[in-house]
C-alpha cells in the first residue's frame, strides 16, 4: 500500500482531517495499479463523514449565453464564435423545469444566468421566478448568477436562494491563463459575501483546462481552504468556437484519481459529478465514481448540452444502494 | 410552427428530404464528414437550423430542449 494511502486512511479516514496540497498530489500521482484502493479508500471517507445519500440537482438557464466575460471554456462567452445564442427562460417555464426536477426526487434546483454579475433585470427575473417556484414546487432553491455586490447577496437571501453557487473554475496560479476578463480574487470576494451572508457556499471547477497535475493539487488545496458546503467537479467538454475547443478529454482514469484526491481533500463536503462526465467517463466510469467518493449528482440535462436521462442515475443509485437524500433531510 | 425532430442519422442525408446544413457545424451536410457532429448530437441539441443553416435560439431544459429558427419556427428534442 503506498504510504499516502496509509496516511490518508488514519488522517482523513480516522480523524476527518482533509489531506493538504503535498497529499493531494501524492494521490493524483499514484500509479494505475492503485487507483482502486485509492477510489476504495475515498468511499470509506464518504461513507463514514456523509453517509450513503446522494443529493440529486437538476439545473437550468435562466439567461443563456452572450456573457461579456471570456472564460476560455465557455460557449456562452459573447466573445468567441461559439454557436450559443443568447435566449432567456419566462417564469412558467422556469416553474415547469423546477416541477420536472422535483418529480426526479430531487433536493436541489439550482438557476443559472450566463453574465458577469446580476443587473436589475436578471435580479427581477430572479424575483418573480423563485416566489412562483417556492409557491408551488417542493424544492430547494438554488443560484449562480455571477459577481455579487452585497446588496445583491442580502436580496438572494431574503428571497429564500439557500446555496449559491460559484465556481472558482481552477487553481489561482492558472486562472490567468483561463479567464482575463475577471480575476480569481474577485471570485474569492463573492464567495465571501456569500458565506457570511448565511447562504450555503457551492464552489468547485473544471478539471481539463490545461492545468499540470501539480495545480489541480493546487486547486483541491485552495477548494479544501474555502471549505464549500458542495463541491461540483466537471470535466471540460470542448465546446466548438472556444479557445479551449480543440482540448483533449480528461482521461477516465485521471478522472478518478481526481475524484478520490478532492474527496481525501475535503472527507464531509458534498462532492457532486457536474458537467463532462458523460464524454470523460461513460456508464461504467460514473459508477466508479459514485464508489471512490462522489455522493451528489446533477440529473438532467446542463446548461447549453444534454446529460444522461435522470431515470438512468436514479437506477444507478438504486443498484448501489444509495439512497437519495430527501427534502427532509436537507431543512 | 412546431415539429418534432430527432438527431439526422447519417443514413438519411442522403435521401431526398435531406437537411442542406448540418445542424451542429453549420457546414454544408453534403460536404465532408459530418460523424463526429452526429455522435456529438446525442449530447447536444442542435445549433443550426438544418434548412436556413441560420443559429437558433435554444433553451435546454432539465428534461428536453428548444431550438428556434426566426425563418422556419420552433423544434423540440
Ligand atoms: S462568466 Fe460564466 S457564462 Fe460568462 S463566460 Fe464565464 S463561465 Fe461563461
Ligand atoms: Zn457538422
Ligand atoms: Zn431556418
Amino acid at each position: 500500500m503506498p504510504e499516502i494511502l496509509d496516511q490518508a486512511r488514519a488522517q482523513v479516514l480516522g480523524d476527518g482531517v482533509g489531506l493538504d496540497e503535498a497529499g493531494v498530489l501524492a494521490v493524483l500521482n499514484l500509479p494505475d495499479e492503485h487507483l482502486p484502493a485509492a477510489l476504495q479508500l475515498a468511499h470509506e471517507v464518504r461513507m463514514r463523514w456523509c453517509g450513503p445519500e446522494v443529493e440529486v440537482e437538476g439545473i437550468v438557464s435562466l439567461k443563456t449565453g452572450g456573457c461579456p466575460e471570456d472564460c476560455h471554456f465557455c460557449s456562452q462567452s459573447g466573445l468567441f464564435t461559439s454557436p450559443v445564442r443568447s435566449v432567456w427562460l419566462d417564469i412558467p417555464s422556469l416553474v415547469e423545469a423546477a416541477k420536472q426536477t422535483a418529480k426526479t426526487g430531487a433536493t436541489e434546483f439550482c438557476i443559472v444566468a450566463a453574465v458577469r454579475g446580476p443587473d436589475a433585470r436578471l435580479m427581477k427575473q430572479m424575483r418573480e421566478g423563485v416566489a412562483a417556484i417556492r409557491a408551488e414546487v417542493d424544492i430547494q432553491v438554488a443560484a449562480s448568477l455571477g459577481m455579487l455586490t452585497q446588496e445583491q447577496v442580502d436580496e438572494l437571501v431574503e428571497m429564500g436562494v439557500h446555496r449559491y453557487n460559484h465556481n472558482l473554475e481552477t487553481c489561482r496560479s492558472y486562472f490567468p491563463n483561463v479567464v482575463t476578463t475577471h480575476s480569481w480574487e474577485e471570485r474569492w470576494e463573492t464567495l465571501r459575501m456569500v458565506r457570511e451572508s448565511g447562504m450555503e457556499v457551492c464552489c468547485g471547477g473544471i478539471l481539463g483546462l490545461g492545468e499540470t497535475v501539480e495545480q489541480r493539487a493546487e486547486f483541491a488545496a485552495q477548494l479544501a481552504e474555502l471549505d464549500p458546503h458542495e463541491v461540483p467537479l466537471n470535466f471540460l467538454n470542448p465546446r466548438p468556437g472556444t479557445p479551449l475547443g480543440d482540448r483533449p478529454v480528461v482521461e477516465g482514469k485521471d478522472a478518478l484519481r481526481a475524484i478520490a484526491a478532492f474527496r481525501l481533500a475535503m472527507p464531509r463536503t458534498i462532492l457532486r459529478y457536474a458537467g463532462g462526465r458523460e464524454i470523460t467517463l461513460g456508464d461504467l466510469g460514473t459508477r466508479e465514481g459514485l464508489l471512490g467518493g462522489i455522493n451528489a449528482v446533477i440529473v438532467g440535462n446542463y446548461l447549453t448540452t444534454l446529460g444522461r436521462p435522470a431515470t438512468d442515475d436514479l437506477k444507478l443509485l438504486d443498484d448501489l444502494k444509495m439512497p437519495v437524500k430527501a427534502l427532509s433531510a436537507t431543512l | 410552427m412546431t415539429e418534432l425532430v430527432e438527431p439526422v442519422a447519417p443514413a438519411d442525408r442522403a435521401g431526398a428530404n435531406a437537411p442542406r446544413w448540418c445542424d451542429r457545424c453549420g457546414d454544408e451536410a453534403a460536404t465532408g464528414a459530418h460523424s463526429a457532429c452526429v455522435a456529438a448530437r446525442v449530447l447536444e441539441p442542435p445549433r443550426y437550423c438544418a434548412r436556413c443553416r441560420r443559429r437558433m435560439k435554444v433553451q435546454v431544459l432539465p428534461v428536453g430542449w428548444s431550438a428556434v429558427c426566426v425563418e422556419h419556427g420552433e423544434i423540440r428534442g
